[in-house]
């Protein structure tokens, strides 16, 4: 390596270093925060060395039933995923190996649903879920969960399937195989990887989708979103128990991001590493 | 026991229409190669008749059959692609046997036949391998063997060699026909290769833009090609082509003259061609031979010397380039003057649209080949 390469190498890891700190700070503050006694937690001049305190979390769990909401979250955000993946698997299959003049139109059309805002069709989705008993409920969450994510899904499922070789599948169908067992045997094996980050990213989604959440559910469904909901608005002075009460939130779904950075990573860069 | 036949075959892809009108029998047992130049739509054709692509118009007979809209694999047929297309999460036994196993094959049977075709390809040491720890010519022979294990109606091999390096290439080919004999199934070979279509073909179909331009057997396409097209694809190097004017038809031939007015007799005619048209006048490099005199006189470019033979790269007195194979021990030098000898015989004479002049007797008795 060169003195420039290495200066250049340097520099740059030093940026990235920067840049991550200051993405995660907020983060950092508020899992430091949640550890400290409410008194240190609003101190006008932050404390950087205090007495940990579990005191916070005890509070919160007697005050709310953690294991409840994230049993909801638990549910609702891996059920959404299964549920968008059995659609979008078929869509994106077809989009990739039966394209049409209108495929890619297709495509970005279902992608600019999402830059409409979801309070635009608030209305209408309250109205069925009244009429039809899903409000309140596991299974409706689940369902307009898996619907908002659905094009994310099939745009990032359709990539990935672009890279396998189409002769592989229609040796398939040389060989006897239909839509189904082409579907299963060839394509699925074939695109694990992408159908796993797609997978992973879909579930964080769901996971931190707090919209559709607060506005669909109380009582029953309510998942962990509305938990750290239900700590900021009556006890939105109390710094250090709405601290723990959102680490409590984020926690499962940090460390599922944290075991599956790989994946990740090339799930968001849609397939474009290798 | 299994014949094709194709009746007036069209594809289009959108607007462009790919292939245009194709009319082909494909005989029981013979090894019939598609060639033509990369693009003209072999691959459609054989995907067509795979049952991968829809025809947009013509009918497509197996035995008699019609199976346009027949499931590609009810048609009975195996297809080897040019990528191989392996199932790459397959050992190479499961790659072999995913079709008896797709079709409820038991275990047992399944087991026996990837066996037989193990041994026939020399593949049994590889059965338990998956397909990236293969080399290029193991993985062709795996692709073979996922169709010998159909015990297909017909062979389709789509380009099959050309992602080999040369020696693996010329052994594969060795190989391919060996096989073809050994099991007697009626084959169709794709491949923009002249060389491997004049040496594994019981006959040739050669195709060009979408259009069957001559279909025959390896020789009757040298020695009697129909146009001007296929007398430059089949034979290598290729056949010279020099430019003259049709002066006189006679009953034995025809006499052409040179653009310096030197006059030459072809013994050959044709029905349509007028005195004062264009000609083409064709000598294949291995026909023609270092002469005293003779009316093509020119002056050696490049020599290639390949060891049981040379080629002499010449400028002829008409500026038009010509290659002549000669002794591999020659001695002509670079800008000698030369003069290119021919039997007469040898000549080929295409008129302006580049349909090739006949020989007189084969008009006369009518036992021409055509198709
Ligand atoms: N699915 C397709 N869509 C549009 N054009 C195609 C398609 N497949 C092939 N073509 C076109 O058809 C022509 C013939 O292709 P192909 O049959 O692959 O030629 P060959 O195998 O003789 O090289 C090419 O010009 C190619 O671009
Ligand atoms: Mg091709």
């Amino acid at each position: 390596m060169t003195p420039i390469e290495l200066r250049r190498k340097t520099l740059f890891t030093l940026l990235g270093w920067a840049v991550a700190l200051l993405l995660s700070f907020p983060l950092l503050w508020m899992v430091l925060t949640s550890f400290k006694s409410e008194a240190a937690a609003i101190a006008r001049v932050p404390h950087l060395f205090f007495h940990p305190t579990l005191e916070s979390f005890r509070v919160v769990q007697e005050q709310s039933n953690y294991l409840r909401f994230a049993w909801n979250s638990i549910v609702v955000s891996l059920g959404s995923t299964l549920l968008a993946l059995l659609f979008a698997i078929p869509s994106a299959y077809t989009m990739a190996f039966s394209p049409t003049r209108r495929t890619r139109g297709t495509l970005l059309w279902m992608l600019s649903t999402k830059m409409m805002p979801s309070v635009g069709v608030l209305v209408p989705i309250y109205l069925i879920f009244r009429d039809t008993g899903l409000l309140d409920t596991r299974t409706g969450l689940l369902v307009v969960d898996a619907v908002g994510n659905l094009p994310i899904v099939i745009w990032m499922l359709y990539t990935f399937f672009k890279e396998v070789p189409r002769e592989v599948l229609e040796a398939g169908r040389m060989d006897g195989a239909g839509p189904v067992r082409e579907i299963y045997n060839l394509l699925l094996p074939l695109s694990l990887p992408g159908i796993v980050s797609t997978s992973l990213l879909a579930t964080i989604l769901a996971w931190n989708e707090a919209f559709w959440s607060l506005t669909l559910t109380a009582a029953k469904a309510a998942p962990l979103t509305a938990f750290i909901a239900s700590f900021s608005s009556p006890q939105g002075l109390f710094y250090a128990k709405l601290s723990a009460a959102s680490t409590m939130a984020i926690a499962p779904i940090l460390v599922l991001g944290w075991v599956s950075q790989r994946q990740l990573v090339r799930g968001l860069t849609f397939g474009a590493v290798k | 026991m299994a014949t094709i036949e194709l009746r007036q075959i069209r594809k289009s892809f959108g607007e462009s229409e790919i292939l245009r009108g194709i009319d082909l029998t494909i005989r029981d047992q013979e090894l019939t190669v598609f060639v033509g130049p990369s693009g003209c739509g072999k691959s459609t054709l054989l995907r067509l008749i795979a049952g991968l692509e829809d025809s947009t118009a013509g009918d497509l007979l197996l035995d008699g059959q019609r199976i346009n809209h027949v499931n590609p694999a009810r048609r009975g047929l195996a297809l080897v692609f040019q990528t191989y297309a392996l199932y790459p999460h397959m050992s190479v036994a499961d790659n072999m046997s995913f079709n008896l196993k797709l079709a409820g094959v038991p275990k047992e049977e399944r087991e026996r036949k990837v066996a037989e075709a193990a041994r026939i390809l020399n593949l049994e040491a590889l059965l338990q391998r998956k397909p990236k720890e293969l080399s290029g010519g193991q993985r062709q022979r795996v692709a073979i063997g996922r169709a010998i294990v159909r015990n297909p109606k017909v062979f389709l091999f789509d380009e099959p060699l050309s992602n080999l390096d040369a020696s693996l290439r010329v052994r594969m080919r060795v190989e391919l026909t060996r096989l073809h004999r050994q099991l007697r199934a009626t084959t169709i070979y794709v491949t923009h290769d002249q060389v491997e279509a004049m040496t594994m073909a019981d006959r040739i179909v050669v195709l060009q833009a979408g259009s069957v331009e001559q279909i025959g057997t390896p020789m009757e396409l040298y020695r009697q090609p129909k146009n001007i097209f296929v007398a430059g694809f089949i034979g290598s190097p290729r056949m010279n082509f020099l430019s003259a004017t049709l002066q006189q038809n006679t009953s034995s031939g025809t006499m052409i003259a040179f653009p310096d007015g030197a006059t030459l007799h072809v013994p050959l005619i044709s029905k349509s061609a007028q005195a004062g048209e264009k000609v083409t006048l064709g000598l294949r490099p291995e026909h023609a031979y270092l002469a005293e005199n003779s009316v093509l006189a020119a002056k050696v470019q490049t020599v290639e010397h390949l060891g049981p033979e040379s080629y002499l790269h010449l400028l002829s007195r008409y500026g038009e380039a010509m290659t002549v194979r000669v002794n591999g021990e020659t001695t002509t030098k670079v800008d000698a003057d030369i003069s290119v000898g021919f039997d007469p015989g040898s000549l080929h004479l295409f008129d302006k649209s580049g349909l090739a002049f006949e020989s007189p007797s084969m008009l006369t008795t009518g036992t021409g080949v055509s198709n």
